[in-house]
């Protein structure tokens, strides 16, 4: 209990300091540490894949993003902090947070007993998927249908991405280009650790059918992967309009909702698996989903595209 | 008092914190931050309820955990586009403000 008490006091001073800190470098630093502190709740509250989660995609990738970000507009933070608002209004806005988080607190404080949980009716639907892991039977059998939203949701999100693209560069090589450096310790540490990193991401995606892990987890170090790659100037980015990266891009949602729609003709209802099959018809949809969200993940870190294709 | 009402004291403290942000924070970028904050916050929440409904020989109910990974890679598209919308503002106008009469 006091490394709990501990724990919850320290994710609570890095998240002051992350909205306190008056560099926006500095508190973007400290979204990343607490993402990493999150996590370690998430494994107190018996959630490793959550906190797998956590650690790859709330605070690695997101942390990558807003990092980039904040570099390219370091130069705006003065003017903008001068707009800040008066004493009033922040003393307005303090009082309103505290209502709204002790009105959440009563709420927490009186949770039902017993508690609800649907862990029996999740753990009767675990043998019929041939899978191990109960989170990943969850996301693949018992709630599908939010998870093929979900990697529709990644998709929207790209494509509005590109589409801030000017027209003199659409359809055109993403991010900008990053130049090997031969000697670079960056380009050392890409050529050492991708290899290495490709494997981890498979693995991660693989055991995620038994154990802590899956699709999303390993997606994201396959992205992690690729973006390393970049950066380091081994590869450049694909232009938008290529064909085959189009259709990475859609493979996994279009298997996920065809074999979703096959279950009308094989089990009855959309999304649902003839038991004799169930178990290689969820590989059959992770394996193009996981290499969709990888390569969805990458771009969208990456951004719209910036510099036009050669003619 | 049980680890899952601590957390979930703690993500309904984050929530209150992320909205401060949200409110007072002048540049975008901060506001896409505290905004991450709050969603840490809400996320926090479903796992004390998660842990909560412990049974069946799991440490916590798997069907409020699922959520809360969809919930954080949705979380993290709207980031991304939220980021985009932001540095493309920038090229557009050399400023990153959300000032009306800017």
């Amino acid at each position: 209990m006091a490394f709990d008490i501990g724990l919850a006091v320290l994710v609570l001073g890095v998240a002051i300091w992350t909205i306190t800190a008056r560099d926006t470098f500095a508190a973007v630093i400290g979204f990343v540490t607490f993402g990493l502190l999150l996590a370690l709740v998430w494994v107190r509250l018996a959630a490793p894949d959550v906190a797998l989660t956590e650690v790859a995609i709330g605070s690695g990738v997101t942390g990558g993003l807003l990092l980039g970000a904040s570099i390219r507009l370091r130069r705006t933070e003065t003017p903008a902090a001068r707009e800040k608002p008066g004493a009033t209004l922040r003393l307005a806005a303090a009082v309103l947070c505290t209502l709204v988080s002790a009105g959440l607190a009563t709420t927490v404080l009186l949770l039902p007993e017993p508690a609800p949980t649907l862990a029996p009716q999740a753990a009767a639907n675990i043998p019929a998927t041939g899978l191990g892991n109960p989170v990943t039977a969850v996301l693949m059998a018992y709630r599908a249908i939010d998870t093929l939203l979900e990697t529709v949701v990644l998709l929207l999100a790209l494509i509005g991405m590109w589409s801030l693209a000017p027209d003199r560069v659409w359809g055109g090589f993403p991010g900008p280009r990053h130049h090997s450096d031969p000697e670079g310790v960056l380009t050392f540490v890409a050529q050492l650790l991708v290899p290495v990193g490709i494997l981890v991401g498979i693995h991660i995606f693989w055991i995620g059918s038994v154990a802590p892990g899956g699709e999303f987890q390993g997606a994201t170090i396959l992205a992690a992967m690729w973006i390393l790659a970049m950066m380091a100037g081994l590869v450049d980015a694909p232009p938008v309009s290529r064909r085959w990266l189009r259709l990475l891009l859609v493979a996994g949602p279009a298997v996920f909702f065809a074999i979703g729609l096959s279950g009308f003709a094989m089990a009855g209802a959309f999304l649902a698996y003839p038991a004799a099959y169930a178990k290689l018809l969820i590989v059959a949809i992770e394996v193009p989903v996981t290499l969709s969200i990888a390569a969805t993940l990458a771009l969208l870190v990456t951004g719209p595209p910036e510099r036009a294709r050669q003619r | 008092m049980s680890d899952a009402i601590l957390y979930g004291l703690c993500g309904t403290v984050l929530v209150g914190l992320g909205l401060f942000g949200l409110i007072v924070h002048p540049q975008p970028l901060r506001k896409i931050l505290a905004f991450n904050l709050i969603g840490g916050g809400v996320f926090l929440l479903f796992g004390a309820v998660a842990r909560r409904g412990a049974a069946a020989g799991f440490g916590g109910d798997p069907v409020p955990q699922a959520l809360v990974i969809t919930g954080i890679v949705v979380a993290f598209s709207a980031t991304a586009l939220a980021v985009a919308l932001l540095l493309r503002l920038f090229q557009e106008t050399g400023q990153a403000t959300l000032r009306s009469d800017g």
